[in-house]
């Protein structure tokens, strides 16, 4: 799995791909921090962490679009399943090097309350909840951009899913307001991202929200594991 | 080393393998033949725990490919038909992934470097594999599969789309490998398997129609013997003699200048050998052989043969 981690972060860093991901986080976070907090004269950071979810919409699927599309298509695959490891090592190296590549993109926000803490102390309670809730909310996004990566061999539309998922999820609310059956709206409002995500920036830390997450992460993880595990049966 | 039994493998209801047995002893080195779809690479993807077989099982050195396909994959080197390379990196980082990858418990830096010796590939080891030629890149492959020193090697039409010094350079680096290694190598090309290898097998939509030594292959298949011949003298006379030795079925004459030694070609009985008293015979009419040669059925008639009739 460590070979898996290693050689995954690398070729983020071998090609502009690493480069863009972490220079567009640190624009854009950038540029919500400045408006939401050092524009507006307020230590909170609660409203730089909620707007990074658009950004996340956008970035993870990048992250995550050639994890699996690209080894089917070079047919780097055959090197992966025919080495001495489970599909499950090979499937977590993967996960954790895109989760790696993350936090190097989100621990920026580390540096926002560095600067925030130079006018006035910043709750730090609420910054390590803030934390927590955008770190699952992208590792659960980062494992479904990693199913949608295994099941094609197209970037493109792995990361055209990704992103399809991710501006479902901000807008699932919405949609599940405007829905008049009482299920289909309980429903939505239950899978809804956005809903489980804003306790965190609010500080409250429950453990539904992050049992949520986590299972979403689970299940992802182990649909890419039976995508390989079908695909030798069949 | 390996023992592969009763192995099926379905496609959408469409049969790729059927019933596939055969076993190969320890230091063979086995050429599985058969035209393309013929169900070479399946059988080889099953034994490397690719994709799984619908029925049947694989053991290699003793432990079957199902019940511990961990172990039996540390046994196994496999070269794909499109070698599994990572373009972007370079042969060195790629060939230290795929040590630590394979968990090879050798010292690394020592097992890497003997083997980019001995696939000579040491001259381009620090660049990058998209930069690399076509033969550069399947020597990079063989290299990956040599990681960990397996006990068997599967290649898979490992001189494909290389050009003809390159396809000579592999075919000797296979031989090599075969002094250490037992070796399943899949070809179309006949004339490599019957170069490298010293058993084959030839397969044809998805069933073994054949297991034996390449001589005989040949000589099982043949009904008859030829010899080839050049000979001084006079044309009229020299047929005549051919044509009176016992067992010779019938002679032609190809010359193929005005001036040159004619050649004929004599088509004998199979259990006969009559290529000692062609000679004397001869000796005793003056006409001195030039050459002579037994020129019996081809691998390639015999494999035609095979994959026509099925």
């Amino acid at each position: 799995m460590l070979a898996i981690i290693k050689r995954e972060i690398l070729s983020y860093f071998s090609s502009a791909t690493g480069y863009i991901i972490l220079a567009a986080f640190y624009v854009f976070g950038g540029f919500y921090f400045y408006m939401t907090s050092l524009a507006s004269n307020t230590t909170d950071l609660s409203y730089t962490f909620s707007s990074l979810f658009i950004i996340l919409i956008f970035i993870i699927p990048i992250l995550t679009m050639k994890l699996f599309s690209e080894e089917k298509k070079q047919k780097t695959d055959q090197a992966l399943l025919t080495a001495p490891i489970s599909l499950t090592s090979m499937t977590l190296g993967k996960y954790f090097a895109a989760i790696i590549m993350y936090l190097f993109c989100i621990t920026i926000t580390l540096i926002y309350a560095i600067i925030v803490s130079f006018f006035n102390s910043p709750d730090w309670a609420i910054f390590a909840s803030n934390f927590l809730g955008i770190f699952l909310l992208g590792s659960a996004l980062i494992a479904i951009g990693m199913f949608l990566s295994s099941i094609t061999e197209s970037q493109i539309i792995a990361a055209i899913g990704g992103i399809v998922i991710g501006v479902l999820m901000l807008f699932i609310e919405s949609i599940a307001h405007a829905v008049s059956v009482e299920f289909i709206s309980k429903f939505l409002n239950k899978i809804s991202f956005m809903n489980y995500y804003d306790d965190f920036t609010l500080g409250i830390i429950s453990l539904e929200n992050v049992v949520f997450f986590l299972s979403v992460c689970i299940l992802f993880v182990f649909f890419t594991i039976r995508v390989f595990e079908k695909k030798r049966w069949s | 080393m390996v023992e592969v039994k009763n192995l099926s493998k379905k496609y959408c209801n469409k049969d790729a393998l059927c019933d596939v047995s055969f076993s190969l002893n320890d230091g063979e080195v086995l050429g599985f033949l058969g035209p393309n779809g013929a169900g070479k690479s399946t059988t080889m993807n099953i034994i490397t725990g690719y994709i799984s077989s619908s029925k049947g099982t694989v053991k290699v050195d003793g432990d079957e490919i199902l019940e511990n396909p961990i172990a039996v994959k540390r046994k196994i080197g496999y070269l794909p038909e499109q070698p599994p390379l990572y373009v972007d990196m370079t042969v060195k980082a790629y060939l230290s992934f795929m040590y630590d990858l394979k968990k090879v418990k050798l010292n690394k830096k020592q097992h890497i470097e003997e083997i980019c010796k001995l696939v000579k590939i040491d001259n381009v080891y620090n660049r990058i594999i998209k930069h690399l030629s076509k033969g550069y890149k399947q020597r990079v492959g063989i290299a990956q599969a040599l990681l960990g020193k397996p006990k068997l090697l599967i290649l898979d039409e490992p001189t494909v789309g290389l050009d003809p010094n390159q396809i000579v350079e592999i075919r000797k680096l296979i031989k090599t490998l075969g002094e250490k290694h037992t070796i399943i190598l899949s070809s179309h090309i006949l004339s490599e398997v019957q170069s490298v290898c010293n058993r084959i097998i030839v397969i044809n939509n998805g069933k073994i129609v054949a297991d034996d030594t390449t001589s005989n292959l040949s000589s099982d298949f043949s009904t008859e013997n030829r010899l080839i011949l050049s000979i001084e003298g006079d044309e009229y006379t020299i047929l005549n003699e051919l044509k009176n030795i016992a067992g010779v079925k019938n002679v032609t004459v190809n010359k193929s200048e005005p001036d040159a030694v004619v050649n004929y070609i004599v088509i004998y009985d199979k259990n006969k050998d009559i290529r000692s008293t062609v000679f004397s015979k001869m000796a005793e009419i003056n006409c001195p052989i030039v050459s002579m040669s037994n020129n019996n059925m081809t691998l390639e008639d015999v494999f035609r043969k095979l994959t026509s009739e099925n």
